[in-house]
């Protein structure tokens, strides 16, 4: 009991340390899931949209993988990223092994299905009250598929938030593909396996506050960002 | 749209410090009992202000840092499991190995001591009374130095124990910490380096119950990754390290780190 207690001094001790190097791991966690959730949104928007909208052979399929997807075992694709980036693997000649952008890599194969997936779902429901109208329109497939994002943009604030917890919590890739070097590839999950590991379950536990303290600033942002969007989008 | 270019534009920000990371440091694969002890912590740091060569550490344990090695995804490796090492080496993945320093392995167990091992004469007989009174034994079994060292010593007290796996004789497959706190959990007994036993905080009712045998000594090698394997394995400054390490200034350095006051690994590059 005393340990639980003692994480949340822990963890306020932390915050208002501003010691660099914690805020270097707070800030590095930050980078590479943000940018990961980016990338993801990037591929996924579009992939999860098109197979919403399009007809064609193995559509269920691609559906059932990308669902399927999203349950995919962080370690396993920490595991493989690590073999493909490895200098004894495919593109082992870039030398990023061990670096964010290795990590980067990671998440984004984690996130994408989870935005496609979700994308498609949301995109699919809104195409059935839309079809006759955009049809009506006769709009190109094309702008078909970019208004149904715009219009889908505060249903897939939620899959973005998805991804996103999906990228800042996991540990299992980026502790593989990153290695948890100090002042490199430390991030939140692998700082609290680390303290764990080392027996100082109060200072860990602080962490993983810290961590749900941040997913909630982040997941606040975006409902606020939503909010003024549909305030905007009301009196237009 | 503004919205979404802002967060476009914030992303971008954030992901730039990436493209302006300096001169590429050496890699050190090495164990997680020099990393945890902090000893690489404290004397890494005085390696890069003597030669300006930055240096960074993946800590796993001996059997993974051996296959980075082998995959030429470090340059340096700093590991103890001695017959490995000369095999690794004999086999073209290293160019040389070099003795650095030592320190020993202790029994770790619950402080009433339900095999009585406290009175033993040596580490083979410990473990053979841990055997015979069944009592909890909670094994690294994840191809570590510590682990190979763990099989060593039940091989010479004539025991299996991996016969008896998931019930008395519990495999973690974690790191050393990992199997400390199983370990503390289970009021169990395991093996550790001292170093790692030494800075860990959730000890419960463990303490060490035996030290001191020979077979319990626990050396480490550094080895330069063989660069005519690997022709980026950076070379030069790789034998820059491997010579401040075994050199006095190195030695100095692993002599003198303590924790609370005790010193935990012993200068040896001078031996064979």
């Amino acid at each position: 009991m005393s340990t639980i207690l003692n994480a949340f001094a822990e963890a306020g001790a932390l915050l208002a340390s501003f010691d660099a190097d914690f805020l270097a791991i707070v800030g590095l966690s930050l980078r590479v899931s943000l940018t990961a959730v980016l990338i993801a949104c990037l591929i996924g928007f579009p992939l999860g949209a098109a197979v919403a909208l399009f007809r064609f052979p193995g559509r269920g399929a691609v559906t059932l993988m990308l669902n399927t997807f999203m349950g995919l075992p962080p370690v396993v694709v920490g595991l493989l990223v690590f073999l493909i980036l490895s200098r004894s693997g495919p593109l082992g000649v870039l030398g990023l092994l061990f670096t964010p952008t290795a990590m980067i890599i990671a998440q984004a194969i984690l996130v994408t299905p989870i935005i496609a997936a979700l994308t498609r779902q949301i995109v699919e429901d809104l195409w059935r009250e839309y079809s006759d109208h955009l049809r009506s329109l006769d709009a190109r497939p094309l702008d078909t598929l970019g208004t149904l994002i715009y219009d889908a943009r505060f249903s897939l604030s939620t899959a973005v938030l998805a991804g996103f917890g999906r990228a800042i919590a996991e540990v299992g890739a980026v502790m593989i593909v990153g290695g948890n070097i100090d002042h490199a590839t430390r991030v939140m999950t692998t700082a609290i396996a680390l303290e764990t590991s080392k027996g100082n379950l109060a200072t860990a536990l602080g962490l993983g506050i810290v961590l749900l303290v941040l997913a909630l600033a982040v997941t606040a942002s975006v409902q606020v960002i939503n909010a003024i969007g549909a305030r905007k989008a009301a009196i237009a | 749209m503004v919205v979404r270019l802002a967060c476009l534009l914030a992303a971008l920000m954030l992901a730039a410090p990436f493209a302006a990371a300096q001169g590429t440091p050496l890699t050190l694969a090495s164990t997680t009992s020099t990393e945890n002890s902090g000893l690489l912590g404290n004397i890494l740091p005085r390696f890069t202000k003597d030669t300006g060569i930055p240096i960074r550490v993946v800590a796993v344990g001996t059997g993974a840092a051996l296959n980075l090695g082998r995959s030429g995804d470090a340059d340096i490796l700093l590991v103890h499991a001695r017959e490995d090492e000369d095999a690794f080496v004999a086999a073209g993945y290293g160019a040389f190995r070099r003795n650095v320093m030592f320190n020993d392995f202790v029994i770790v167990g619950p402080n009433d001591d339900p095999a009585g091992i406290r009175t033993q004469k040596d580490a083979a007989s410990a473990f053979a009374s841990i055997a015979a009174s069944k009592s909890v034994f909670v094994s690294r079994a994840d191809n570590s130095g510590t682990h190979k060292a763990e099989l060593r010593i039940w091989k010479s007290a004539r025991e299996d124990p991996v016969t008896a796996s998931g019930r008395w004789y519990k495999e973690s497959g974690s790191g050393m910490g990992a199997t400390l706190n199983l370990s503390a959990g289970l009021n169990a007994y395991t093996l550790s380096d001292r170093g790692t036993w030494m800075s860990f905080r959730n000890r419960g009712d463990l303490d060490i119950m035996f030290e001191g045998d020979p077979p319990l000594n626990n050396p480490y090698g550094v080895i330069l990754v063989n660069p005519a394997r690997h022709p980026h394995i950076q070379a030069e400054d790789a034998k820059k390290f491997i010579a401040w390490l075994t050199g006095p200034q190195g030695q100095a350095a692993i002599g003198a780190f303590r924790i609370s006051g005790e010193q935990l690994f012993f200068p040896i590059a001078a031996q064979p």
